[in-house]
């Protein structure tokens, strides 16, 4: 005979696999790696514009499939404007549901776009990528302040992007996703520290950002602390639904043992140097770390951060 | 029965305690709607119909709660037979969040999911705390009772409860069903059978149900919530994006220490050799 619970969940899993893991994903670091941008260039020194350039580029790059894997999910992915716009007779209208984070999530997803692709091919014209006069010349009127103001708006749609995926799974009566609060910060904080992890792993092919690398991985030393908080926060939420077993338990307990390799690096870097903590610190030398290690380490990261969110997405279908 | 008529809000009133689980009512609905029929799933009950779905919008659920002891007759107890459908929420967990705007309230009150609008986001079928909604795998969009939406225009009742041997499923317009369900249960009670009670007959879940019950057991038996369980999704909008804004606050604020720590010069790593702007030539 079924007995009541805490808190009781009757509910069909919608199947939200692949397609989805894989946009959490590409929307995590096509967020994080937008707004790490920003902050070089708002409030980094000159030789950090590099790195923010090589931000802007992994942004847009990330952003790309996510569309695709978003139409690709649909039962019907014809009819992927049909977010956007209401198609019932007589009801005919642009769609937004502020309380439905996919609704939400759809407008902001596109206006982030927007700002990652100006971005993008601001980035292209700095390069001197691009030398036709009919994009430079509007790109340079986001040389001074509107520049400025763009990158900064981008960077908040761009922090979205990267959390609200969380909040649209809370937003549901499912067992584990509805029993928290902590997914959306969870999903960004994990963005944050796979961005700063696949950049760490591209400023070997841009040797113009490597001034910044340092400041990199104290980013990702912080980000992977942020990211291990939430971790904890995440279960602490899950006790009074009686609900940890089911994300933690076996066999996911084996994909948290790789979210938990991926936070290694950048919280055994914290706890072993402290630099990022005392705020003086030595510089780290980049080329202090093998060949090896400057790979595989952002590898394990970005592992990490894949399957911390298959372990939220698949424990519960 | 009158006219079905548009504006007024149309309902089921299923009373569990005369449910023979003969079926008619899944049959009927299939025949109606031109649903598909599963393969028949064997748990370990007598069920074999398993849940409702895209294409099983009636589901008779088979209760095996025989007692250890021989109860009086005639209670119901040994067998809860209930069949299950949509509820036509007042405040439907599926239309809420529908991106779509796919799935409406008709001209009689039912929520209904439109197949020309739905994409098969599937974000309803997260959301519906019933397990109501499924995605049909040929049309690619999710599916559920439409509480014969058609029928209902052309004056008929649905065909469940036409089919319905017992009268176990009634239709009729929600107030009527109400008060036929409060003078049920309370002869119920007079004959002494205390465990019946009504499900969602009142606004207490989700504003009250268009298609209610009257149940022999505690909701959950049924796989039904109970009040205090019974809650809309959009409850965790403000914890959440709260959530996510706080970890922002700090995400920024990790970035900026990062940038903070140190104006020292970087050691030979960096090469010194940054090649030139290619732009500070414009400038
Ligand atoms: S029972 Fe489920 S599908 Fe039916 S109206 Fe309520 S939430 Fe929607
Ligand atoms: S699957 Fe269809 S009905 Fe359900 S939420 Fe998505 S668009 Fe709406």
């Amino acid at each position: 005979m079924l007995l009541a619970e805490e808190v009781q969940h009757f509910v069909r899993s919608p199947d939200w696999t692949w397609f989805i893991l894989f946009y959490f994903f590409f929307a995590g670091i096509s967020g994080g790696a937008y707004a790490i941008a920003a902050l070089f260039r708002l409030r980094g020194e000159p030789s950090d514009e590099h790195a923010a350039r090589l931000g802007h580029y992994v942004s847009f790059a990330a952003l790309l499939p996510c569309p695709v894997m978003l139409v690709l999910d649909l039962g019907s992915p014809l009819r992927f404007w049909h977010m956007m716009w209401n198609t019932t007779p007589g009801e005919a209208g642009f769609n937004f549901k502020y309380w439905s984070p996919m609704s939400v999530g759809v407008w902001a997803l596109l206006v982030f776009g927007a700002f990652a692709t100006v971005s993008f091919i601001q980035a292209l014209v700095r390069d001197g990528r691009i030398r036709l006069s009919l994009v430079r010349r509007p790109v340079k009127l986001l040389d001074g302040v509107l520049g400025e103001l763009v990158v900064a708006i981008g960077a908040v749609f761009g922090l979205f992007v990267a959390g609200y995926t969380g909040v649209l799974l809370s937003v549901s009566n499912q067992p584990v996703w509805s029993d928290t609060w902590a997914l959306g910060g969870l999903f960004l904080a994990s963005g944050m520290t796979a961005s700063a992890a696949l950049l760490l792993l591209l400023l070997r092919h841009r040797r113009s950002a490597e001034p910044s690398a340092a400041k990199l991985i104290v980013s990702e030393r912080l980000y992977a602390l942020l990211e291990l908080a939430l971790i904890v926060i995440f279960l602490l939420t899950l006790i009074p639904a009686d609900a940890v077993g089911t994300v933690f338990g076996f066999p996911w307990i084996l994909l948290w043992l790789v979210v938990f390799a991926g936070l290694l690096p950048g919280v055994g870097g914290l706890l072993a140097s402290r630099l990022a903590v005392t705020g003086e610190g030595v510089p780290v030398p980049l080329q202090s770390a093998s060949a090896v290690r400057s790979l595989a380490m952002p590898a394990l990261v970005l592992l990490g951060v894949l399957a911390l969110r298959a372990a939220v997405i698949f424990s519960i279908q | 029965m009158a006219r079905i008529t548009p504006g007024q809000a149309y309902g089921f009133f299923t009373d569990t305690s005369v449910c023979i689980g003969c079926k008619a009512c899944e049959v009927a609905c299939k025949e109606w709607n031109e649903l598909p029929g599963n393969e028949p799933v064997f748990g370990d009950g007598y069920d074999n119909t398993g849940s409702l779905d895209a294409q099983n919008w009636r589901h008779v659920q088979f209760i095996d709660n025989v007692p250890d002891e021989t109860s009086g007759t005639g209670q119901g107890k040994a067998w809860l037979m209930m069949s299950d459908v949509c509820k036509h929420c007042q405040h439907a967990s599926c239309m809420e969040v529908c991106p779509t705007g796919a799935i409406i309230r008709t001209e009689f009150d039912s929520v209904f999911i439109q197949p020309d609008v739905c994409n098969g986001c599937r974000n309803c079928i997260a959301a519906c705390p019933y397990d109501v909604i499924a995605q049909d795998e040929h049309k690619g969009v999710a599916q559920k009772c439409t509480l014969c939406y058609d029928r209902l225009q052309g004056d008929m009742e649905p065909a469940c409860a036409k089919a319905c041997p017992t009268e176990s499923i009634q239709f009729g317009p929600v107030e009527e069903l109400q008060r036929a369900a409060r003078q049920r249960v309370s002869d119920l009670h007079d004959q002494g059978v205390t465990e019946a009670r009504l499900y969602g007959e009142d606004d207490s879940i989700y504003g009250g149900l268009n298609a209610f019950f009257l149940l022999m057991d505690e909701p959950e038996a049924y796989k039904l919530p109970n009040e205090q369980n019974a809650v809309l999704p959009r409850r965790n909008n403000v914890p959440g994006y709260l959530g996510t804004l706080g970890t922002a606050v700090l995400a920024v604020l990790g970035g900026l220490i990062a940038l903070r720590r140190r104006r020292e010069p970087t050691p030979a790593t960096s090469s010194g050799t940054t090649p030139p702007d290619p732009e500070a030539g414009d400038e």
